[in-house]
């Protein structure tokens, strides 16, 4: 039957006068506080009937945000993703001043805010989330843009839009850098880190936010966001120029820095850290010496008649070396040793710094004209004295090259070795300087002490043993647990691979010798290492008594500066506290104005340390220099001269001014 | 007779969005007329030059306002056949579900948009009290009611909340009820009908002409040329539906598609539903943070099939971490722009409102 429409069939929806509406009344999506609000400044009339609880937002929704400042880094990846250019970072100086977190917290602008919720998703520390709020009023323009905390209104709000694993935007897997296995490379010193390829690096770079936060953990400030963009943009001449703006010593910091910069990376907070130390390697590694040539050489001037004297050429001294030799000064480095480097070239092993690394960045030192006189002892074959007279500033970073003894019952046999006697001699058998024969190490031995040396001393001694014996014994005791080592994590984690038996946690009390051999050393469980002080007084557990078996023992528990060198007259001026010589930050000594020090004798082994030290004495020397240019001149005849060579040299004029 | 200039719009109940039509008539019969899209919604593509891939999702659902969607669809199919990503199985199906969702909605509001012109407000209300349920799931799904930047290059922003199945089916039960109760109260309603029988024609030549598709297309030619059909995206191959066409376009038949296709998307839905296979939602588009994510070079047309018609961005990308240029095909442009221009002379003042509601026009579309 076909239907007949006639104009009375709508009527029959009349039906829905007496059903519950299903919209929500006005009066119920304002909070009480807007509700208030809208009714004092007359916007709408709502009457007695108002509901103080208004409609709440599905559990999913994208209201204002919230966000956490005690785990806000301030690394304003919230701001960098926003489609409308709502969210910029706001400097908050009160917040506290700490590696891995920026003084800076997002404020939201919510007059372009389109609640896109990308920032959340983003978002490095999972801090930034959305709330269930979403109605907010009020006449005045300027209160639509805030700085979300936990709370909204001053009020604790329910969670709306938080992201999960899929809605994530941040890549937080590392690329796997290929290592060489450890079955392999127990027995050669091959380089362990094979290091990235282009692809590779290219991945790796991509999961960067360049938020900055690794720039101010670094103690030499690198321009690491910067670098890690060019390597993505596949600039490795745009790479090299950033890293050489900081840090003369990249490919060396490329693979053994302590790398601060990682443990504050953003991305570590809640993933694994970018690679940055690798990703510093495979610029070095892959920029080709002629690349050094056109972009670095370019600053370096010739103008000012000054010459600065630095003795060791470790990180620091080479660090200072390079930025004098920038600013255009005469540098003579001098080393004890035939081959220019210090702890790189004589403490750290190959497997983990080969020599050809240490030489591309040292040649390029060379290249602008530093000049290293190796095989000179300052005090030996040139006195301090002679230095003081021929050069206008001295920075010394002498480091601590010596072995630091232990004294307990035993300790003075012949086969009880130091870390520094040993380290020297296997980087020479690596360069083919010694044979086998000449390095005397046993097929059963034990190491003494927790940080990276002691765990160089252990992988070396295992190479050296899986060459000479064909097996491997090494155990390596310290006085902190497994858990609290002062070593690199991947040092203990490889050395394990390697076969080192680990006893922490013990305190070594005798070397147990017979018949004038060793053959092992006692120990006692070690209950605490400070006082309540702070300082260093383990104490130990006799009853839990243990002897390890080995016929040699090396002892890496530090090492220790060598001031034989200077001069009584120097020393008498100068005050040497816990081993380090007192100076000012930027490494001037007090009482001996042309003298400067930096690296391990200012503020203990830290290689970048070195670096950063070397890059500020450079510039205390620098403007040292200078103020004894200017006291020079007050004569007429000289300050004429000055004027001369200021209109024959406009580099020297901007120079000039740029020191006022 | 003296010629007359009137504004439809933008503030006119019968009008959508900010757009205006500008009409000289001459008595009640218009002479001349022609579209000011508003300018609201203008460098749309250019700003997606601008933005990231990533990014560019809080700026492309803004091209249609109410079925926003479809935007997000055609730019993730094209991202995603640039960089050749294979989306998850389960994605698919949830996108599907949205962008039917997304129909019924628009196809509400359209139909209660006849309650405008033709004074028939009841219909109005009612459209739009279920299209606000729709909205409530959404919110629900995606956190927002209109702009939901849910579908995303690679898949799905976020999967499914526990027990939105029932909510939707909920919602299509209860649409299913009262279908009869719209029909009656809309076009099956005498006052309405006289109104939309046999007037703002469509002619197939005009089809042709301008190249318009969709329901209009569909009404005018009797081809079931429906993209879903004829170029199947998502998963639109796995589930039946049919395509409802007429020979003959008044403004009755194509409100009549629009009706149909609503009972066409509540099965669609269904299906999708029950066949849904369990997985992840989300493939990755690049390598890194979101802001690092590069497309390879390249070119694609993608189209989705919207309510008003093909939908299409052109992308082209060189490489880097942002579009290179888009291009959007908006679907109602011809009949939008050039239909009023044309054709819409000659109808009367009073079914102008109609004339644009049921050719289906979207001025975001045409501005962008």
């Amino acid at each position: 039957m076909k239907k007949v429409n006639s104009i009375f069939t709508p009527w029959r929806l009349l039906k829905y006068l007496f059903k519950k509406p299903i919209t929500i009344p006005f009066t119920k999506i304002f909070t009480q506080k807007n509700a208030n609000y809208l009714n004092q400044n007359s916007i709408i009339k709502l009457n007695s009937r108002l509901d103080s609880e208004p409609r709440e937002g599905a559990d999913n929704i994208r209201g204002f945000h919230t966000n956490d400042w005690e785990e806000c880094i301030g690394c304003g990846t919230c701001a960098d993703i926003c489609p409308t250019e709502a969210i910029f970072m706001a400097e908050r100086l009160e917040l506290p001043n700490e590696d891995g977190k920026l003084q800076q917290r997002p404020t939201i602008d919510y007059g372009r805010c389109c609640f896109c919720a990308l920032c959340v998703d983003t978002c490095t520390t999972d801090s930034l989330k959305m709330s269930k709020e979403y109605i907010y009023s009020n006449s005045d323009p300027d209160a639509f843009l805030f700085m979300p905390t936990d709370t909204f209104e001053g009020q604790k709000v329910k969670e709306g839009y938080v992201k999960d694993e899929v809605s994530d935007l941040l890549d937080l897997k590392r690329v796997e850098n290929p290592h060489e296995l450890p079955e392999e490379r127990k027995s050669s010193f091959v380089e362990i880190v094979r290091g990235y390829s282009k692809e590779f690096a290219r991945l790796e770079a991509a999961r960067c936010v360049e938020c900055g936060v690794c720039t101010s953990a670094c103690p030499v400030h690198m321009h690491i966001p910067q670098y890690i963009k060019a390597i993505w943009e596949d600039d490795i001449d745009g790479a090299l120029r950033q890293v050489y703006e900081t840090n003369p010593l990249p490919g060396v910091c490329g693979r053994v820095c302590t790398h601060n910069c990682e443990t504050s990376c953003a991305i570590a907070v809640r993933g694994e850290a970018i690679a940055i130390r690798w990703l510093k390697r495979y610029i070095i590694d892959s920029a080709p010496d002629d690349m050094y040539e056109n972009i670095i050489l370019e600053p370096v001037s010739d103008v000012i008649d000054a010459k600065v004297a630095i003795v060791g050429s470790g990180p620091a001294g080479l660090g200072a070396a390079y930025y004098l030799r920038v600013m255009g000064y005469k540098v003579d480095v001098y080393e004890e040793l035939s081959l220019a480097g210090g702890v790189m070239r004589y403490g750290i092993p190959a497997y983990r710094l080969p020599d050809t690394a240490i030489d591309k960045d040292i040649n390029f030192i060379k290249h602008i004209g530093v000049n290293i006189k190796t095989n000179t002892r300052v005090g030996r074959d040139i006195t301090m004295d002679q230095l003081e007279q021929d050069y206008d500033a001295v920075f010394l970073g002498t480091g601590f090259m010596k072995p630091r003894g232990l004294n307990i019952p035993g300790a003075d046999h012949n086969r009880v070795v130091g870390a520094m006697e040993f380290l020297p001699k296997v980087r020479e058998f690596e360069r083919g300087n010694l044979s086998l024969e000449d390095i005397d190490v046993a097929e059963n031995v034990v190491v003494i002490g927790g940080g990276d040396v002691a765990f160089d001393v252990a992988r070396s001694a295992t190479r050296l043993q899986m060459l000479k014996y064909g097996k491997s014994s090494v155990k390596l005791t310290s006085l902190e647990n497994e858990d609290s080592l002062p070593a690199t994590f991947d040092e203990y984690v490889e050395g394990a691979e390697e076969g080192v038996e680990f006893f922490c946690g013990n305190g070594p009390q005798e070397v147990v010798v017979e018949n004038g051999k060793i053959l092992g050393l006692k120990l006692w469980k070690c209950l605490c290492i400070f006082d309540e002080k702070g300082g260093f007084n383990p104490e130990f557990d006799k009853e839990c008594e243990q002897i390890i078996e080995g016929e040699q023992i090396f002892i890496a528990i530090g090492q220790a500066p060598d001031y034989d060198y200077i001069p009584e007259s120097i020393k008498d001026k100068i005050s040497i506290n816990r081993g380090k010589i007192e100076a000012s930050i930027d490494g001037q000594v007090k009482d001996v104005p042309w003298l400067f020090v930096g690296g391990d004798i200012l503020r203990g082994p830290d290689l970048i340390g070195g670096v950063s030290d070397g890059h500020r004495s450079a510039k205390a020397i620098d403007a040292y220099l200078y103020e004894n240019a200017k006291k020079q001149d007050i004569s007429d005849s000289l300050k004429a001269m000055r004027e001369a060579v200021k209109e024959s040299s406009p580099e020297l004029t901007i120079r000039q001014g740029g020191k006022k | 007779m003296r010629q007359m200039k009137l504004f439809l719009g933008p503030q006119h109940p019968g009008m959508h969005g900010n757009a205006s039509v500008h009409i000289y008539a001459e008595g009640d019969i218009i002479k001349r007329s022609y579209l000011l899209p508003g300018m609201l919604h203008r460098g749309f593509e250019k700003g997606m030059e601008r933005h990231t891939w990533m990014n560019n999702i809080g700026l492309i659902p803004r091209v249609c306002v109410v079925e926003p969607d479809i935007n997000e669809m055609a730019f993730a199919m094209g991202v995603e056949m640039l960089a050749n990503i294979e989306v998850p199985e389960r994605a698919h199906y949830l996108r599907m579900v949205i962008l039917e969702l997304a129909r019924i909605s628009i196809h509400l509001m359209s139909y209660g948009g006849l309650g405008g012109p033709t004074g028939l407000y009841t219909l109005m209300y009612h459209a739009h009290a279920d299209r606000n349920r729709i909205l409530n799931i959404f919110e629900k799904i995606t956190g927002h009611r209109v702009y939901h930047m849910y579908i995303v290059p690679g898949g799905v922003r976020k999967d499914f909340p526990v027990g939105i199945e029932n909510d939707i089916h909920e919602f299509l039960n209860d649409l299913e009820s009262r279908y009869t109760e719209y029909r009656d109260l809309g076009i099956e309603n005498p006052t309405v009908l006289a109104r939309i029988k046999d007037n703002i024609m469509l002619p197939e030549s005009v089809v042709w002409e301008l190249g318009v598709t969709g329901v209009g297309m569909r009404s005018a030619v009797n081809k079931p040329y429906d993209l879903r059909k004829v170029k199947p995206y998502a998963r639109y191959s796995e589930v039946e539906f049919d395509v409802p066409v007429y020979d003959y376009s008044d403004a009755r038949n194509r409100v009549d598609i629009k009706l149909n296709e609503l009972v066409q998307s509540i099965g669609i839905i269904r299906q999708c539903l029950e066949k849904m296979p369990t997985g992840p939602v989300r493939a990755k588009v690049g390598n890194g943070q979101s802001m690092r994510w590069t497309v390879p070079k390249g070119q694609v047309y993608s189209c989705v099939e919207s309510s008003r018609g093909e939908f299409g961005y052109y992308i082209v990308s060189d490489g880097g971490t942002h579009p290179y240029r888009v291009g959007v095909r908006g679907a109602s442009y011809p009949q939008g722009l050039l239909g009023i221009e044309k054709y819409m002379p000659g109808t009367r003042i009073d079914d102008a409102p109609l004339w644009i509601d049921t050719m289906g026009v979207c001025s975001p579309e045409i501005d962008r």
